[in-house]
């Protein structure tokens, strides 16, 4: 039988593409599989969709690698017919599909926004051009491995279900690659994929001491303050988590309000996807007003204040 | 250490422009650069190489304008570069890139390190590095923002989404980098002017001994590449910023997302 199968370290992106799988699943006439790390709940993943579940019982599959997983996927593959992973784009997902993909001969799309069947053909969008497009293509080899962007796909409804289990013991060797520490990262506690409302600034800021306004601004309106790379990476003026674009977070909220932002795709990019964008620049000719629903053409140190006296005294 | 840098010649992503009617990317006459990242793990193979000796190869695939684009490695600090410059290649999807890359690192023999960006900067795929992993039966370590040589191996700081993991491989191993790793220095014309002199040497697909059969067919077929449409409503106010504010707050309250 035709397998779909699904794998991500992050237990959420796995449900996400749980229920991708499952409309897949019928037009394919195929069985919905899920690989899960050890400890994991297997009727979690019963409940999101999935008809079958690997346990990756292996003492080298304890801790992800990229390595050690491409092997047991492998293997997985082609004991059981799988014809279609669906990996889940993380870091650690982007590093692990390709992987799998030379191993098995197959076509890999990386950092999929999309999937579509046409026909037979297994259809993928992607960003291409540095944001500027966005590519559909069709895998033609017989495996075909996608890695899919977290949150690109909504997670279904979980249901009352139960499947097959099977524990996979492969004997792998140990990883060439040893991890010697895992450091957490300081202020990690934005959580701007998942925000309504959404504040961000770019180089139109001055100085650090700067941000303070639109801080005040974002707690104003509960919304969570984002970033352009440079002052993410190159000014280090907020955290890199903060970060909004090709390279940062794409995020989907009700309402983008842009301050100080030309409109590089890099960064635009990562908020398309809002229902409503608001730009405010000095320059009319900013490229950020063209991908923008409603503008303000003045000075971001002016029109902030105001905003925030506003957010403050809703009129009746 | 003998350092190898995987480079993509790409067009100037800056210079895009879309074609209004159709949404179509007008990609002729651009021209031709190397990606940021590229540059970056190339200064980083440079600095390694200040560092602890050897030397630094560029090794880049693309167009008969590659004789050109390749300078700039070479001013960069590169010692001496390798093109490879082939019709056939155009067919290569990324498992044939990997394979033609693969052939050509086996050429080129001894080396400690391969470096590239975490991917390409207009693509960014990031499948040559873990597909050449598999091919070269070499570790690999992407998302790297800090690199420290020991004499037989390798330890790296890689940036992932919910920590810093440092992590150690034996050499040789491919390490694909991000643009956080450097801030590369601008080429003297000094080294502009001595990039011409260096060594640089072009191979055809029989020069690796690859054939046309070897290199298969591309496994991914594009069925269309376009801007994604923007039907914003693109609604200016200019004037008196108190009006202004008003008159957002009006539109925002009306699409109801403020106020919630």
């Amino acid at each position: 039988m035709f397998e779909i199968l699904i794998f991500s370290e992050n237990k959420q992106v796995a449900f996400e593409l749980l229920s991708e799988a499952g409309k897949l699943k019928g037009a394919l006439n195929a069985r919905v599989a899920a690989a899960v790390m050890p400890n994991s709940d297997v009727n979690d993943y019963f409940g999101y969709g999935a008809d079958k579940v690997y346990v990756l019982e292996d003492a080298a599959l304890a801790e992800f690698s990229p390595d050690r997983y491409a092997e047991a996927f492998e293997k997985i593959s082609n004991q059981n017919g799988t014809d279609i992973l669906l990996i889940g784009s993380t870091r650690r997902g982007k590093e692990l599909a390709p992987r799998i993909a030379q191993r098995l001969s197959a076509g890999c799309i990386t950092d999929a926004i999309g999937i579509s069947l046409k026909g037979s053909d297994l259809v993928a969008e992607r960003y291409v051009l540095g944001g500027n497009t966005i590519a559909s293509e069709s895998i033609k080899t017989g495996k075909k491995v996608i890695s899919v962007m977290p949150r690109a796909f909504k997670t279904g409804e979980k249901q009352t279900r139960s499947g097959e289990v099977a524990r996979i013991n492969l004997n792998l060797d140990a990883s060439k690659i040893k991890v010697l520490e895992r450091k957490p990262k300081s202020g990690h506690t934005a959580n701007l994929e998942e925000a309504r409302t959404l504040v961000c600034v770019g180089r139109g800021l001055r100085q650090k001491e700067d941000l303070a306004i639109f801080e005040k601004f974002a707690g104003s309106i509960n919304a969570e303050l984002g970033c352009t790379r440079p002052i993410a990476y190159d000014l280090k003026w907020l955290p890199e988590e903060r970060e909004v674009g090709l390279s940062g977070k794409k995020c989907k909220p009700d309402l983008c309000m842009v301050f100080g932002i030309s409109g590089q795709i890099q960064h635009t990019v990562g908020i398309r996807d809002s229902k409503i964008i608001v730009a405010v620049n000095k320059d009319k000719n900013a490229p950020i007003f063209k991908i923008s629903d409603y503008g303000i053409i003045g000075d971001i140190f002016e029109i902030a204040p105001k905003l925030v006296e506003r957010a403050n005294t809703p009129k009746s | 250490m003998d350092i190898i840098v995987c480079l993509k010649q790409i067009v100037d992503l800056k210079q895009i422009r879309i074609k209004k009617e159709t949404g179509e990317p007008v990609l002729e006459g651009l021209p031709l650069v190397f990606g940021d990242m590229d540059i970056n793990a190339l200064e980083e193979a440079v600095k390694i190489k200040e560092k602890s000796g050897g030397k630094v190869i560029a090794l880049a695939m693309g167009s008969a304008k590659l004789k050109d684009t390749i300078k700039a490695a070479l001013a960069r600090g590169a010692d001496e570069a390798v093109i490879l410059i082939d019709p056939l290649f155009d067919a290569a999807g990324s498992q044939g890139k990997a394979a033609i890359l693969a052939k050509a690192i086996k050429k080129i023999g001894k080396y400690d390190l391969i470096l590239m960006g975490e991917g390409s900067t207009d693509n960014y795929s990031g499948q040559l590095g873990a597909r050449l992993s598999q091919i070269l039966g070499l570790p690999a370590l992407s998302y790297t923002v800090q690199i420290e040589m020991a004499a037989n191996s390798v330890k790296v700081t890689r940036n992932m989404e919910d920590c810093m993991e440092v992590a150690e491989a034996p050499l040789p191993a491919i390490i694909g980098v991000t643009s956080e790793i450097n801030k590369p220095r601008i080429p003297s014309l000094m080294q502009i002017l001595k990039a011409s002199k260096k060594n640089l040497t072009e191979w055809k697909a029989a020069d690796i001994g690859l054939s046309a059969a070897e290199l298969g067919e591309k496994e991914t077929v594009m069925l269309s590449n376009l801007a994604p449409p923007e039907q914003r409503k693109q609604v200016l106010f200019e004037g008196k910023t108190d009006d202004n504010i008003e008159k957002l707050i009006d539109s925002l309250m009306k699409e109801g997302v403020w106020g919630r």
